[in-house]
């Protein structure tokens, strides 16, 4: 048996869902990082996963091509981002309680919005979602191919995210404004740069990719909306975030990371056929998670004005 | 008189700011020329914070105008309201609290906000070459690119300089510049404002060392209440006579009889406190502090005096060596055994660590001792017993408050670090640990903290004083040792002990080499 158990590393299979498993997760921690490292704790997450979830999906079902439908997914993160960044920035309102208070609002919307949209349907109507890679040389690639071709375009665009993300945090004056303002804000309003303006573009933008990681479920992963689909995902996210210590390339192992320990218990649940409660595979991310935050999180480097909030004027 | 042919680079008329119903700023005039250092000086309250904050654009006036020069010399008038607007017509500021990101490199806080946020890469190239330009004219040359958080307080100011001097400033705002500097450092610095004047920048300089102002500064501008009170040039003033200005009245020459020395309250041999790795440690001091004396600890903060002062108030506990404190053998953290041995604590951080902003003038007074049988029985706190001696330390030590009743966090840092004292000097104790006891504090307050420490060495207290600022140092300390690096020098006598020699000794160079 311990033998099958490592057999799983070296199926494609495993390979292709880990990734599909990591893709929302991806979008999820540089969302939450991008929010964290201009000085915003954002738990608006788990809702605005659900919100994109549920109007991206929507979009395409009425007609949208599904780039539209990721449009109009980032646009609705974008939009809760909006609103939790007014309430925690100008008004300086606490970030959890407001991060819940957009959670609840998001979740309850996207469900009320698809209630009223399906009022009497027993199974989730479905779309057609984002095909596979079609690659030409590399999806004939030996082991590599396999593992590709399983994935869709959604999946590239969360690489390229991150790599985006990584260079703008690090070479653009931009980046530099932002890693500013969520270390001292002081410095950035003496510099003659609004830390209202780059908060709220922050959590705005931040909220926009949690949207996406939603979006991959429905267009992407799935092809219909179901509730409770998200299912903690975002607050796995939150976690992630600190084990990347507010780095990109950080918070892509970790994703892959959770992706692969989940797709790996997955195939466990199989091998032992039922001598062991299923439940106890289920619990291993998260406790992965946990004991990753034991370690790390004690000796994080939060940005030093997280959950601070600035007001001009006042030192 | 001549008038003065440099051009005239800011003028301020008839500014006016009130907060309600108090009057922060009343009809102030100012002006400064090009190549000018002008002092700035004034009590906590007089009005400088408020006025250099509307110069900066971070409150709007409620009346007069700001007038600047642009590039050619022509006046015209600063938007209120608007640091942008005063960084653009080159006005810069270094606040006390350094406006940095600690996070970012010196050469990144530098460039920020410089150039357009939607640019796609950071252009480097011309930057540095400017910087190298600025460096070299005004020699504050420093490392840009480490992490600021790993700088010195000396190399941020000069990262904070070097930040306004890159956005071409015209006036150069200094707000207690040379606080939290060594006296080498701050000599560094007054050598760099007289570099930076001669090539014509305006210097606005706001400051409390009045030595400093006076070997510095051309002209001094005076505020007291919100009013400009003198606008001299410095030139003919005095120390006392700029301090009489300030507080308004005469200021009775500070008197320190000679110490009469008694048997050792507080005695460390080779006392170790912090993991060696640590920054605020302490590695195998010896001290002596004997009754009746006071003894000073100099140094940058963050050298080991906090170790220190928290082994002595019973917060930390030695990792090594043998340490009595009032008679006690102090081998486990634990103050309020050192409460009870008699140890008053004038903590560094009177807002964190002195005082509990929502409790009351009267609970604070009592906090250290509430589980006194004078302030309970049977478990009940006797309110209107500790409310009375309250409202009688409030009359004695003058705490301007509205009764013994009022929260403490409605209380200007003065008047809060009085109930501190009260609360420690009231209990006669055998130790007293002052921890920085004047920070932040006006001349005023300062002055009564001062009398009031030497009074409680006569009355035969040790006194173990923790400061910065080595003014303060040598005006009350009998002896002086310097922690440098977690390592305390053996306590020397003030008398014939000279200023620069401990200024070394902080920076880090031996006893010998220093003097």
């Amino acid at each position: 048996m311990l033998w099958s158990a490592l057999d799983i590393l070296t199926q494609a299979n495993f390979w292709a869902a880990t990734i599909r498993i990591a893709t929302p997760l991806i979008f999820g921690v540089l969302g939450a990082l991008l929010c964290e490292r201009a000085g915003v704790l954002n738990l608006g997450i788990e809702g605005i996963f659900v919100a994109g979830a549920m109007s991206g999906w929507l979009a395409v079902y009425l007609g949208l091509p599904l780039w539209g439908g990721v449009l109009v997914a980032a646009g609705t993160g974008a939009l809760f981002g909006l609103l939790h960044g007014i309430l925690t920035v100008p008004l300086g309102l606490s970030q959890h309680v407001t991060g819940i208070g957009v959670t609840l609002l998001a979740t309850s919307v996207a469900y009320f919005g698809y209630r009223v949209a399906f009022p009497n349907v027993a199974t989730p109507p479905r779309i057609e979602a984002f095909p596979p890679l079609d690659l030409p040389v590399l999806g004939d690639l030996p082991f590599i191919g396999p593992i590709l071709a399983q994935q869709t375009a959604f999946t590239v665009l969360a690489f390229a995210c991150v790599g985006i993300l990584a260079l703008i945090l690090a070479r653009t004056p931009l980046g530099l404004a932002l890693r500013a303002v969520g270390d001292n804000p002081e410095a950035v309003e003496a510099q003659g740069l609004s830390v209202v303006g780059l908060r709220i573009g922050a959590v705005m933008a931040g909220s926009a990719l949690m949207a996406l990681g939603g979006a991959f479920l429905t267009l992407s992963a799935f092809n219909a909306f179901y509730f409770g689909m998200i299912n903690g995902r975002g607050w796995v996210c939150i976690a992630l975030t600190v084990f990347a210590s507010w780095r990109p390339g950080k918070a892509l192992l970790g994703a892959l990371l959770f992706g692969a320990l989940d797709a790996y218990q997955l195939r466990l649940q199989t091998i032992t056929g039922g001598a062991v409660p299923s439940q106890i595979f289920l619990m291993l991310p998260y406790v992965f998670s946990i004991a990753a935050l034991v370690l790390v999180a004690r000796r994080a480097d939060y940005p030093r004005a997280l959950m601070k909030p600035y007001f001009k004027g006042q030192r | 008189m001549h008038p003065d042919p440099r051009p005239l680079v800011l003028s301020l008329s008839g500014i006016t700011k009130r907060f309600g119903p108090l009057t922060a700023n009343d009809h102030i005039d100012l002006d400064v020329r090009a190549g000018e250092i002008v002092a700035l000086l004034g009590e906590n309250g007089a009005g400088k914070t408020t006025l250099m904050s509307i110069l900066f654009g971070h409150y709007v006036a409620d009346e007069g105008v700001v007038h600047i020069a642009g590039p050619d010399g022509q006046l015209s008038a600063l938007p209120g309201g608007s640091a942008e607007a005063a960084l653009a017509a080159g006005i810069g500021m270094v606040h006390q609290h350094f406006a940095l990101a600690e996070n970012l490199t010196g050469f990144e806080n530098i460039v920020l906000g410089t150039q357009s946020l939607w640019t796609l890469g950071l252009r480097r190239g011309a930057a540095r070459a400017k910087l190298e330009r600025l460096i070299t004219e005004s020699g504050l040359a420093t490392d840009l690119d480490v992490p600021v958080a790993r700088l010195s307080v000396g190399e941020q100011q000069r990262i904070e300089i070097l930040k306004a001097l890159y956005r071409d400033v015209r006036v150069l705002i200094l707000d207690e510049p040379t606080a939290v500097l060594t006296p080498q450092e701050a000599d560094g610095l007054a050598a760099t404002v007289r570099t930076l004047a001669a090539k014509g920048l305006a210097v606005i300089f706001i400051s409390h060392k009045l030595h400093e102002v006076l070997a510095l500064c051309e002209r001094v501008v005076v505020l007291r209440g919100g009013a400009k009170v003198a606008d001299q040039p410095t030139l003919g003033a005095s120390r006392a006579s700029l301090a009489e200005l300030m507080v308004g009245r005469p200021i009775p020459a500070r008197e320190r009889p000679p110490a009469n020395p008694g048997a050792p309250v507080l005695v460390l041999r080779g006392v170790s406190v912090g993991a060696p790795d640590q920054r605020d440690r302490l590695q195998g001091a010896d001290l002596e502090v004997r009754a009746g004396e006071i003894v000073g600890i100099a140094g940058v903060s963050g050298n080991g005096q906090g170790a220190l002062a928290q082994l002595v108030a019973g917060l930390a506990s030695p990792r090594a060596g043998e340490a009595l404190i009032a008679g006690l053998r102090a081998s486990r953290a634990d103050p309020a055994g050192r409460i009870a041995a008699g140890i008053g604590r004038i903590p560094e951080d009177r807002h964190r660590d002195g005082t509990i902003g929502a409790l009351t003038v009267a609970e604070n007074y009592v906090l250290e001792t509430i589980a006194a049988p004078e302030n309970q029985r049977a478990g009940l706190i006797r309110r209107d017993d500790i409310r009375r001696r309250a409202a009688r330390a409030i009359a004695d030590y003058d705490v301007r408050c509205p009764g013994p009743d009022a929260a403490v966090r409605a209380l200007s840092g003065g008047n809060m670090q009085k109930v501190v004292l009260a609360r420690v000097l009231e209990r006669a104790p055998r130790l007293v640990l002052a921890h920085q006891p004047t920070r932040g504090l006006d001349i005023g307050a300062t002055t009564d903290v001062h009398r009031r420490l030497i009074a409680a060495r006569d009355r035969g207290a040790a006194v173990l004083l923790i400061s910065e600022d080595l003014d303060e140092l040598f005006a009350l300390s009998d002896r002086i040792a310097v922690v440098h690096a977690g390592h305390l020098s053996a306590a020397m006598d003030t008398a014939g002990l000279d200023i620069r020699t401990v200024g070394l000794m902080m920076a880090g160079h031996a006893a010998e080499e220093a003097a």
